[in-house]
């Protein structure tokens, strides 16, 4: 389960959430949506805890530890996965190589057994199959040269290895286009499961068509100003922000 | 003795001897052994300036030391002449591919101590060798060799050099080769160890489509100083030259990457190509870039550049989101950054004592 609780953080001087709460209980799907500049982004980085945010009050609890004390590895041991909107290119890291110090990592700390090379192929072509990827994917460069949809699936096979309890997917603006949105769809689907819960965050309602939300939450202007059941996304679509913030 | 070179000189800018200046040397202590690493080709050891005939094995072509006479215009060389008193000297016949040899210096001792080694090496037309080098020590000591190569026409000398000097050394290294048509001179050099060092290269490209590649890695910390300083003369037409040096600084560490490129006059079609990158690790760091071309024919290619920059903060966040440790994900990062650097180095064996090498920057305090 995840707990926000009345966050707030900046960037520099600038105030960008300004008193965050939000529950997620463990099974569920949630999505933000939001205009820009509501702090969707910001969330996700402070939650996965990238560097130049700083919280200056509130917590985040994560299965009930503060996972705002913790550094992005831990987290991400911790059961966190934050699907990157614009996955990052790694010149010189070979796929394969980046995939299995990642899950040895993770396994490392969750006190598992790490996988040799041997057990590791199997378990990521058995990964790379299910997202109908193809394996020439492990002997690349990491998104060195990746098509946008092939960047997302990429993301995908992460999530899939690292088996995260809780997936925060950063579509902000959601750039998506038709195949890469049935991609990061697919890859969130396969994973649901009692034990599974996702924070979607994007701008549009496209997204939950394929990912069907339990819960809608509407942030602005750093706050969550609205909650409800999947049929918020269509009230967003059909009245904009505006008309929703205003009922 | 000759007097070391200042940096009043141009090619000395940036590398200042006068540590070295102020050691005083004593007698050259009796020869340790030094671990080898396997390797199952032929070897041969030097071990404080002179040849173990007892670690040596299987050394072909080889002929015995002969006294120096020196002409080059380097200090350093005019010294190696004046003490040197061993050295390898080997003579690939025309045709033959003498194969990979290990070429090992070693050298210890209580007191600092200096070793002056000759090393020459000439492959008739068409013959092939691959020669890998291993330095390293213990204590404090000036290593101050010179190489002298001559390859004849369509001969190939892959040089791979990895200098783990001892933390508290000097290594001034020279290596001067003469390439003649269609020959080609491939060196690579992974400078790890010693408090100073130069490796310093004069190449000549004497015959058409003789060609070269003189690539680097340094990887330096601490207060270390390291300093490659290549030359290359193309002096024929239609030949090639490549030069790309990869620095990775961390503490107050100082890397010097000095590049000429001369193309004298009738030189057509020259393609000569330089870059340096440096990644610091700290802001303490230094790297001085020099890159010069000397051009005196009008129809030629040649290009340089340089990169200075840090470990990029996007690239480790995600590697940290993956649950990769921080200092594991800059290890990781800084080894994709050398890839390109390694790259040529395609024996197995030689890349395993690189990765290795490199491995234990990462470990060894």
């Amino acid at each position: 389960m995840l707990e926000i609780k009345n966050l707030h953080a900046r960037i520099g001087d600038k105030e960008i959430l300004k008193g965050i709460n939000l529950t997620v209980p463990t099974g569920e799907v949630h999505a933000i949506m939001g205009p820009n500049g509501a702090g969707k982004s910001t969330l996700s980085y402070v939650l996965s805890g990238r560097d130049g945010y700083e919280v200056t009050y509130g917590e985040v609890l994560y299965n009930g530890v503060n996972i705002l004390e913790l550094a992005p590895e831990d987290r991400a041991a911790a059961g966190i996965f934050l699907a990157f909107q614009y996955p990052v290119e790694l010149p010189g890291v070979g796929n394969a190589n980046f995939l299995r110090t990642a899950l040895n990592a993770v396994r490392r700390k969750r006190g598992e057994p790490e996988l040799d090379a041997v057990a590791f192929l199997k378990s990521a072509r058995a990964a790379i199959k299910s997202l109908q990827m193809n394996e020439d994917f492990l002997k690349r460069n990491v998104n060195v040269g990746f098509s946008g949809g092939e960047k997302k699936r990429n993301e995908m096979l992460q999530m899939a290895l690292l088996k995260p309890g809780l997936a925060i997917l950063d579509e902000t603006d959601s750039g998506l286009d038709i195949d890469a949105l049935r991609i990061v769809s697919e890859g969130v689907n396969a994973l649901r499961s009692p034990s599974f819960s996702a924070l979607v965050i994007t701008h549009y309602q496209r997204l939950l068509d394929h990912i069907v939300p339990d819960v809608v939450h509407v942030l602005a202007g750093g706050r969550i100003v609205r909650s409800g059941p999947k049929e918020l996304a269509l009230e967003l679509e059909a009245r904009g922000y505006a008309g929703v913030e205003a009922a | 003795m000759t007097a070391l070179p200042t940096k009043k000189l141009e090619a000395w800018r940036y590398t200042d001897l006068r540590a070295l200046e102020r050691l005083s040397f004593g007698e050259v202590p009796a020869a340790a052994v030094p671990d080898l690493p396997a390797f199952a080709g032929p070897r041969v050891v030097f071990a404080n300036g002179r040849m173990s005939q007892a670690l040596s094995a299987r050394l072909d072509h080889a002929q015995d030391f002969a006294p120096v006479q020196e002409h080059g215009p380097q200090s350093l060389a005019h010294i190696n002449a004046e003490q040197a008193q061993d050295g390898l000297t080997l003579s690939v016949p025309a045709g033959v591919d003498a194969g990979a040899l290990l070429m090992v210096s070693y050298n210890a001792g209580e007191m600092p101590f200096a070793a002056h080694l000759r090393h020459r090496i000439t492959l008739g037309a068409n013959a092939r060798l691959m020669l890998i080098e291993l330095v390293k020590g213990d204590g404090v000591y000036w290593h101050n060799p010179v190489t002298d190569i001559s390859l004849h026409d369509g001969a190939v000398l892959t040089h791979i050099r990895l200098q783990q000097e001892s933390a508290e050394a000097f290594n001034t290294t020279l290596i001067r080769a003469n390439i003649a048509a269609g020959a080609g001179y491939e060196h690579f050099t992974a400078t790890i160890g010693a408090k100073l060092s130069r490796t310093e290269l004069h190449v000549s490209l004497l015959g058409e489509q003789a060609r070269t590649d003189l690539n680097a890695a340094q990887l330096l910390r601490g207060e270390q100083h390291g300093d490659f300083t290549a030359v290359v003369r193309h002096a024929a037409p239609n030949c090639a030259s490549r030069q790309t040096v990869k620095s990775v600084l961390a503490d107050e560490a100082h890397g010097v990457f000095q590049g000429r490129v001369e193309v004298a006059k009738g030189a057509q079609k020259t393609d000569g190509y330089q870059m340096s990158r440096a990644l610091l690790l700290s802001d303490h760091a230094t790297m001085d870039i020099k890159p010069e071309l000397e051009i005196f024919a009008d129809d030629v290619k040649c290009s340089h550049g340089a990169t200075i920059g840090a470990l990029d903060a996007e690239q480790l966040f995600y590697l940290r989101s993956r649950g990769i440790d921080e200092p594991e994900a800059r290890a990781m990062l800084i080894h994709a950054f050398l890839e390109e650097a390694f790259a040529p180095v395609t024996d197995e064996a030689a890349h395993g004592l690189l990765i290795e090498a490199i491995g234990k920057w990462w470990t060894t305090p």
